[in-house]
């Protein structure tokens, strides 16, 4: 969209919504107003920072030892004449860390079609298996290697999680690959997939934001993606200006929360000490 | 006891020792346990989904037993399909205390557009399906997110400093030391994400004492997880001692004996091909 197009679109939903509150605003929940406020400042800062990259500003991004590994990882498998084993979680494509596995799978698949290397995508969701699917037949084809594409790469294996994780260790028992990347949303199995890959001996990444499994990939795996990091992640190995953008403007939005926490403090603190009239509690509860 | 209870046990002791069996090597009682394990559960939920959601949520909103009226052509589509299949689809309609609700036949569209999948001239319909799934999953959850992990987390961290009714410390109930934990945590962890920065000075410093906070946590969800594996893996020796009684045959222990003579006759005549597990790859 151009500037021109952008800016009348922003500004005639500024219109439309000017227009309806001085009308009264009917159905506007007023103890949602929050909520409102913070879509709204969350969206604008996205869509402005994308905006900015795609205009050609240059963002700086630190690097993540983690990323790097990655294609180091597919390097190694690539010398070795062994597969690359990548595990997209056990969820279902309903949640934002399968969705992120998926993507890193696009990339991650990129890559072994550049170096010809054998890909391993053992899933537990047939939703799953489909849009994997799609992510690998896409990178095999932009990378004009549609020949190495093969739709057993992805199979499915179960729904239990258990059972997953038991076939899972035996394609690493038997198939030996050289890298096993760990990445979407993960339960009790994590430490039983991290500990098999690491007693195979292969270069291990993970990257999940299950706050309870992180530790068991931090002790068994070579490498970590912790949370934020691991959402990222499609920025980094991309290095597309919108996505790096949206990377630059969620930064922007953890400054604002670390503002609005100070003051929130400060705020609740002249509430309870001199009794100023402002509530800053009540107005962070959402009805 | 019955003879299906023993042999229930017997099974039992099988596939739990067989998978323990994986902490020596790969061997034929792992893949045994593992294959069987894999494909069982497979089935199992196949027809666990089929019988729990497509059948009462979706067909039994579609074609609901208190709507049934033979005439109407709905009903007689119905009424083919359950000459095809009347355990799916029972005489007089799905009894699942349902209304008929149309809007249901998006999802039914949806579902059926994943299976042509199976046909690759037009698989490319299976992609509506994952679009909508994950369009709608990110529009449910962008709300709850907001509200619960950054609204709530607000909240959360801009806690009370000034209550006369607080201790200034406690380990297990709020605090004003607690309140000044939290408050330093939250906002040293979210300056660890900040990633459009070099972490170098006082951002590195701060961003150093988030990942101290970060990894002080995930030691105590590490102890907490492992203290729950410890119960599940006591759990499983509790069955095992009880089925190594002789109203159970002794299973425990003729099956462990058994596995020993195979896999040390294995190993001593050399012919394992597998790998220990702890024997390192590279």
């Amino acid at each position: 969209m151009k500037d021109k197009q952008f800016w009348m679109v922003i500004g005639g939903l500024s219109l439309a919504f000017l227009i309806y509150w001085f009308l009264g605003h009917p159905m506007f929940n007023a103890d949602r107003i929050v909520m409102f406020l913070a879509i709204i400042v969350i969206g604008a800062t996205l869509l402005y920072n994308i905006r900015m990259a795609e205009r050609g500003e240059e963002f700086y991004l630190r690097p993540i030892p983690g990323l790097k590994a990655v294609e180091e990882a597919v390097g190694r498998s690539t010398e070795m004449g062994k597969p690359v084993l990548y595990v997209p979680g056990i969820m279902d494509m309903d949640q934002v860390e399968t969705v992120a596995g998926v993507i890193v799978l696009g990339h991650v698949s990129k890559m072994t079609a550049r170096y010809e290397t054998s890909l391993n995508v053992p899933v537990s969701r047939s939703i799953v298996m489909k849009a994997a699917r799609e992510a690998c037949r896409e990178s095999y084809m932009l990378e004009g290697r549609p020949d190495m594409f093969h739709e057993d790469m992805v199979h499915y294996l179960t729904d239990d999680q258990f059972a997953y994780a038991a076939g899972v260790n035996g394609i690493m028992v038997r198939e030996k690959p050289a890298a096993c990347l760990y990445m979407g949303k993960f339960y009790a199995e994590s430490l039983i997939l991290a500990e098999t890959g690491n007693s195979i001996g292969a270069i291990q990444i993970a990257g999940t934001a299950s706050q309870a499994q992180i530790p068991f990939f931090v002790t068994a795996c070579d490498y970590t993606l912790i949370g934020e990091e691991f959402f990222a992640a499609s920025a980094y190995l991309s290095q597309k200006p919108e996505l790096i953008g949206g990377v630059r403007g969620q930064d922007m939005i953890k400054a604002g929360v670390i503002t609005v926490i100070i003051l929130a403090t400060l705020f609740r603190f002249l509430y309870e000490t001199w009794g100023i009239g402002f509530d800053v509690v009540k107005l962070l509860t959402v009805q | 006891m019955s003879s299906t209870a023993i042999l229930g046990a017997w099974i039992a002791v099988f596939l739990t020792l067989g998978i323990f069996s994986y902490l020596y090597k790969d061997n034929p009682f792992y893949k045994t346990a593992e294959h069987l394990f894999v494909g069982v559960s497979a089935g199992y939920w196949t027809s666990i989904f089929f019988w729990t959601q497509i059948q009462p949520n979706l067909f039994g909103r579609l074609w609901p037993s208190s709507e049934f009226s033979a005439d109407t052509i709905w009903y007689k589509i119905y009424n083919g399909l359950s000459f095809f299949s009347s355990s799916v689809f029972p005489e007089g309609g799905i009894d699942k205390g349902h209304d008929m609700h149309l809007i249901y036949l998006l999802p039914f569209a949806l579902g059926v557009m994943m299976l042509l999948s199976l046909i690759p001239k037009i698989n490319w319909f299976a992609r509506w399906g994952i679009a909508y799934t994950v369009g709608m999953a990110a529009g449910l959850r962008a709300y709850g997110y907001l509200n619960s992990n950054v609204i709530g987390q607000i909240k959360g961290t801009a806690a009370s400093f000034t209550d006369p009714n607080l201790p200034f410390f406690s380990l297990t109930s709020p605090s004003i030391f607690n309140s000044i934990v939290i408050l330093v945590g939250t906002i040293t962890g979210l300056l660890y994400f900040y990633f459009s920065k070099e972490h170098k000075g006082v951002l590195g410093k701060v961003s150093k004492v988030g990942i101290y906070f970060l990894m002080i946590s995930f030691g105590a969800s590490f102890g907490f997880a492992v203290m729950g594996r410890i119960s599940l893996l006591i759990g499983r020796f509790v069955d095992l001692i009880k089925y190594s009684g002789s109203e159970y045959l002794n299973a425990t222990v003729w099956v462990l004996v058994i596995m020993i003579i195979i896999l040390g006759y294995d190993a001593f005549k050399g012919s394992g091909k597998g790998t220990p597990v702890s024997e390192d790859a590279v």
